[in-house]
């Protein structure tokens, strides 16, 4: 099946076994091998990317669901030399070991950052009325579909925390 | 003969005059890694395009494969290769070794028809694209013939026995003690099986260029693959060239071969192209190595005041049949706490089912489960603080050996750590601290796990443009390698680290043991701090010898290194510049490290104390971590940054252990029943809130030349207990089998009346 998609800002036309998913189209048709397969059915997170700005778990998706799409991955959020912030803080703050889950935290972490300035609530959200703070509390809830096995997360939320700033 | 006395003598990393010894400095690979631009197993690029292979595995625990139909696979669309045990190319005989230096034998794959654990492989399909792979590889029937199998650990113990060559360690009359100790303990503690869950499913890419052999695969001991793939092959180790770059973390799991070596490399033979295959994640649960349950019984008897006259620590755990390991829960504590009477040892179940094996520090990761409740348990019934129980038993020596300890800090661990956490804020009395609806507790243990220093080579070499590259058939699964073997070729060439390039797994290079029992440091760095220094020989005799350098003349003994520039007295000149002009086609130097004989003379570990503080919900039993903390003594640190990571990874799977993580054989099909981690549950984000550790400053010099040792094991070792621990002093439910989960305690709660 024929499906477009922007990927990185790459406009790609790709002809897809109906089966494949967004993960395997990015890994084994567009050579993006950044969004790493851990599980292959939503629960681990490390194939998490950004369609139209909004995270998923890319192993969750065929592909040809997303004709049209924006899809964000780790490769077109910065590169060697031009790190994205996020990625900058995960370095400097250690946030990762075997680096697998990684990039999967990263665009999970850049999608949360987005959700948290648009005000989108989680279970740790005391008042819906409210502006929402980014507390390590809500941080941490809603990094919980990234796995790390490696379990740098005291370090992952200091990585993230670098970039939200410090709440008071 | 070389002797640990030789390691007094000062080296460029115990001397560190450019500080990069101890530095957090980043991680080596990371840029790679925060940009996803590091290739893993499954993701490295092919001479062609790879294809992609399926694996079908056994839907039962023993027996025989009766019939197996694999027609409609064969015509399903894109499917190259189909093969079962009849149609499998010729492999070496399962454990044969062609030739006798090789350090893993033959591990063939669909090597009969017999099924010896439920997800075995059975069948294997390779097409053009994992989609019609995984399609094909469903249309396949197979039908057995299926016999009684052990698989009910628990209902087996009749069948244990004493592991191969082991007999229960004794010192004293144990029994005797114990009858006659003023206060005793007797309790039985149970583990259950485990998964590592590394991130990464095992992979492999393989091609062939004639005879020879290309694998990209995700293993913790490169020799250790290559070899066992050579005997599998039946060919030469020299023309398998394995790699391993990047690995998706290990945890003793990838200590060894899967199937998806063998296939990858017969596949690419057979169908003369580049083959891909990983494991799914229900694979990885199931046909990979676990860490067996465990069932320990501890004894302690003491004096009123607190001084254990008797100790005993023993019980059961199992193994695959055919796939010999015994997870050895009580060796720890054969060094750990002064006693005159003594009883250790382990029974082993052979089942039924996957191997049994390495993880992340096996043996303490298990026992001390038991034995730091145990004394928690002791202590509360002598009155006495937990951490005063412990120091009253410090053994000025090896309590069983005799032998002296090389350093021991565990005491100073238990103080600064109880100083740090506000230990004397901890009621000893459970079930007096509330928050809300949450009981509020305290618990602590200690920590130790063995430290090893195996053989190893690295090579060093300069190049013209003054790179210098450590190259050493060593990995990295996360744990550091990269960065502390730069910062080790860094300090001892006096380069700065941009430098500094580090080549690693990769079967051509001087090999070394690779990632496991926290050995990786010091050996792989031991090797590489030799490798420098002769490099350095080289070089110094290099210039000296060269009429054309300033040092021409010099005495090669006294020339130094620093910031770059080789130097004797006033003279000196870049490395870069010496190299271009005396060896521009570059300097190569190779070193080693062997453990010397005496090193077994003394007693060496490392040691922590955990700190944890827990809430128990007092309606649902659910146990939240709020606060852990950690105090450790591990010999001098070469990353202050890798190392933490490294320790408090540890300790998150010390939480893991405690409250959630478990799988558990469903005696039916002989099958783990959590095949995935939405079934097995490893810690996540929201389960680690508070947690910090801290290493105490130390130098081991008995330990390796480096005066380093293992960080990736001492972590988890003990953490688990401590949240027991503190699950009590919160609640007074006092629970021996672990996870604990919350049905679990719930059960305490309301048999508690609360």
């Amino acid at each position: 099946m024929k499906t477009t998609m922007t990927v990185n800002g790459q406009a790609s036309t790709l002809d897809l076994d109906p089966r494949t998913t967004l993960l395997d189209a990015l890994r084994e048709h567009l050579n993006l091998k950044g969004s790493k397969k851990g599980c292959d059915h939503g629960q681990c997170g490390a194939c998490t990317v950004l369609v139209n700005g909004v995270r998923i778990n890319s192993c969750l998706s065929l592909a040809v669901m997303h004709d049209g799409d924006a899809v964000t991955t780790i490769e077109g959020l910065g590169v060697v030399g031009a790190l994205h912030p996020l990625q900058e803080a995960f370095l400097k703050q250690d946030a990762f070991q075997c680096g697998y889950c990684t990039p999967g935290q990263i665009c999970s972490a850049a999608g949360m950052l987005k959700e948290l300035a648009d005000n989108w609530p989680s279970q740790e959200t005391a008042d819906l009325t409210a502006a929402i703070v980014a507390t390590d509390a809500e941080i941490r809830e809603r990094m919980s579909g990234n796995i790390c096995r490696c379990s740098a997360y005291p370090q992952i939320l200091a990585a993230i925390r670098d970039v939200v700033g410090a709440v008071a | 003969m070389s002797s640990i006395a030789d390691w007094a003598t000062p080296n460029p990393v115990t001397e560190n005059r450019s500080g990069l010894i101890g530095k957090a400095v980043d991680r080596y690979e990371g840029p790679l890694k925060v940009t996803g631009t590091a290739p893993y197993a499954y993701e490295v690029e092919a001479p062609s395009p790879p294809v992609q292979g399926a694996i079908v595995t056994s839907a039962i625990a023993r027996g025989r494969v009766a019939a197996i139909d694999t027609a409609e696979a064969e015509a399903s669309p894109g499917v190259l290769l189909v093969w079962t045990h009849k149609t499998i190319p010729a492999q070496g005989a399962r454990g044969a070794r062609i030739n006798p230096r090789s350090q893993r034998p033959s591990s063939p794959v669909m090597d009969s028809d017999e099924v010896r654990y439920f997800g075995e492989t059975v069948a294997f399909v390779v097409a053009d694209t994992l989609e019609n792979a995984r399609a094909a590889a469903a249309l396949i029937k197979v039908t057995y013939d299926e016999l009684w199998a052990v698989v009910d650990f628990p209902a087996s113990l009749g069948l244990a026995e004493n592991p191969p060559g082991e007999e229960d360690v004794r010192i004293g009359d144990f029994e005797t003690a114990f009858a006659a100790a003023p206060v005793t303990l007797d309790e039985t503690y149970t583990s259950p099986i485990q998964n590592h869950v590394q991130m990464e499913p095992c992979a492999t890419t393989a091609w062939w260029d004639g005879d020879k052999v290309t694998v990209h695969t995700s293993i913790q001991m490169v020799k250790g693959g290559q070899h066992a793939l050579a005997e599998t092959l039946m060919i030469p180790s020299d023309d398998v060239h394995l790699l391993t770059r990047y690995i998706g973390g290990g945890f003793g799991g990838k200590g060894q071969s899967y199937d998806d070596l063998s296939l990858a490399a017969l596949a690419a033979r057979e169908l003369k192209r580049p083959v891909k295959v990983a494991y799914t994640r229900q694979q990885m649960m199931l046909g990979t190595i676990h860490r067996p349950a465990t069932i320990q019984r501890v004894r302690l008897g003491a004096t009123p005041d607190g001084r254990l006259t008797a100790f005993a620590l023993d019980g059961y755990t199992h193994c695959a049949r055919d796939a010999l390991f015994t997870e050895h829960f009580a060796n720890f504590a054969r060094s750990l706490y002064a006693a005159p009477n003594r009883l250790t040892g382990h029974k082993l179940v052979k089942m039924d089912l996957p191997g049994a094996g390495p993880m992340r520090a096996p043996g303490e990761a298990s026992g001390m489960l038991s034995l730091e409740v145990a004394m928690d348990e002791l202590a509360e019934k002598l009155g006495l603080d937990p951490i005063q129980l412990r120091l009253i038993n410090e053994p000025e020596r090896d309590p069983e050996t005799g032998k002296p300890f090389s350093i021991r800090q565990l005491a100073r661990c238990m103080n600064e750590g109880a100083q740090h956490f506000g230990w004397d804020r901890r009621n000893p009395k459970p079930g007096q601290v509330r928050d809300g609806r949450w009981w509020v507790g305290m618990g602590m243990a200690a920590a130790i796990r063995a430290d090893y220093l195996l053989p190893a080579k690295a090579g060093a070499r300069i190049t013209a443009d003054g790179t210098i590259t450590l190259l050493q058939g060593m990995t990295d699964i996360g744990t550091g390698t990269y960065t502390i073997l730069a910062q080790i070729t860094a300090e001892t060439l006096g380069v700065p680290l941009s430098q500094v390039r580090v080549e690693i797994g990769d079967s051509n290079l001087p090999p070394a043991p690779g990632s496991g029992g926290q050995f990786g440091a010091s050996t792989a760095g031991s090797a590489a701090l030799d490798a420098g220094m002769k490099l350095r020989v080289a070089l110094a005799h290099l210039a000296v010898g060269d009429p054309n350098s300033p040092l021409y003349g010099a005495s090669p003994d006294l020339v130094t290194f620093d910031d770059g520039k080789i130097r004797f007295g006033n003279q000196s000149e870049d490395l870069s510049t010496l190299v271009a002009r005396a060896a521009p086609e570059g300097v190569y130097a190779e070193g080693s490290i062997s453990p010397p004989a005496d090193r077994r003379d003394v007693s060496l570990h490392t040691y922590g104390a955990h700190f944890a503080e827990v809430g128990v919900d007092m309606d649902t039993g659910e146990v939240r971590m709020r606060r852990m903390y950690g105090v450790f003594a591990a010999g001098r640190i070469l990353n202050a940054k890798t190392a933490k990571s490294q320790i408090t990874g540890g300790m998150i799977w010390g939480v893991g252990t405690a409250l959630t993580e478990t799988n558990s054989v469903d005696p039916r099909y002989g099958s783990l029943i959590n095949q995935d981690v939405g079934g097995y549950l490893v810690p996540v984000h929201a389960d680690i809130v508070d947690l910090d550790a801290v290493f105490l400053d130390e130098v081991d010099d008995k330990a390796n030349p480096m005066g380093i040792k293992g960080v990736g094991e001492l972590g988890i070792s003990g953490a688990g207990a401590a949240i027991a621990n503190a699950i009590y002093n919160a609640c007074g439910v006092r629970l021996r089998d672990y996870p604990m989960t919350p049905d679990k305690v719930l059960a305490g709660l309301i048999a508690a009346g609360l």
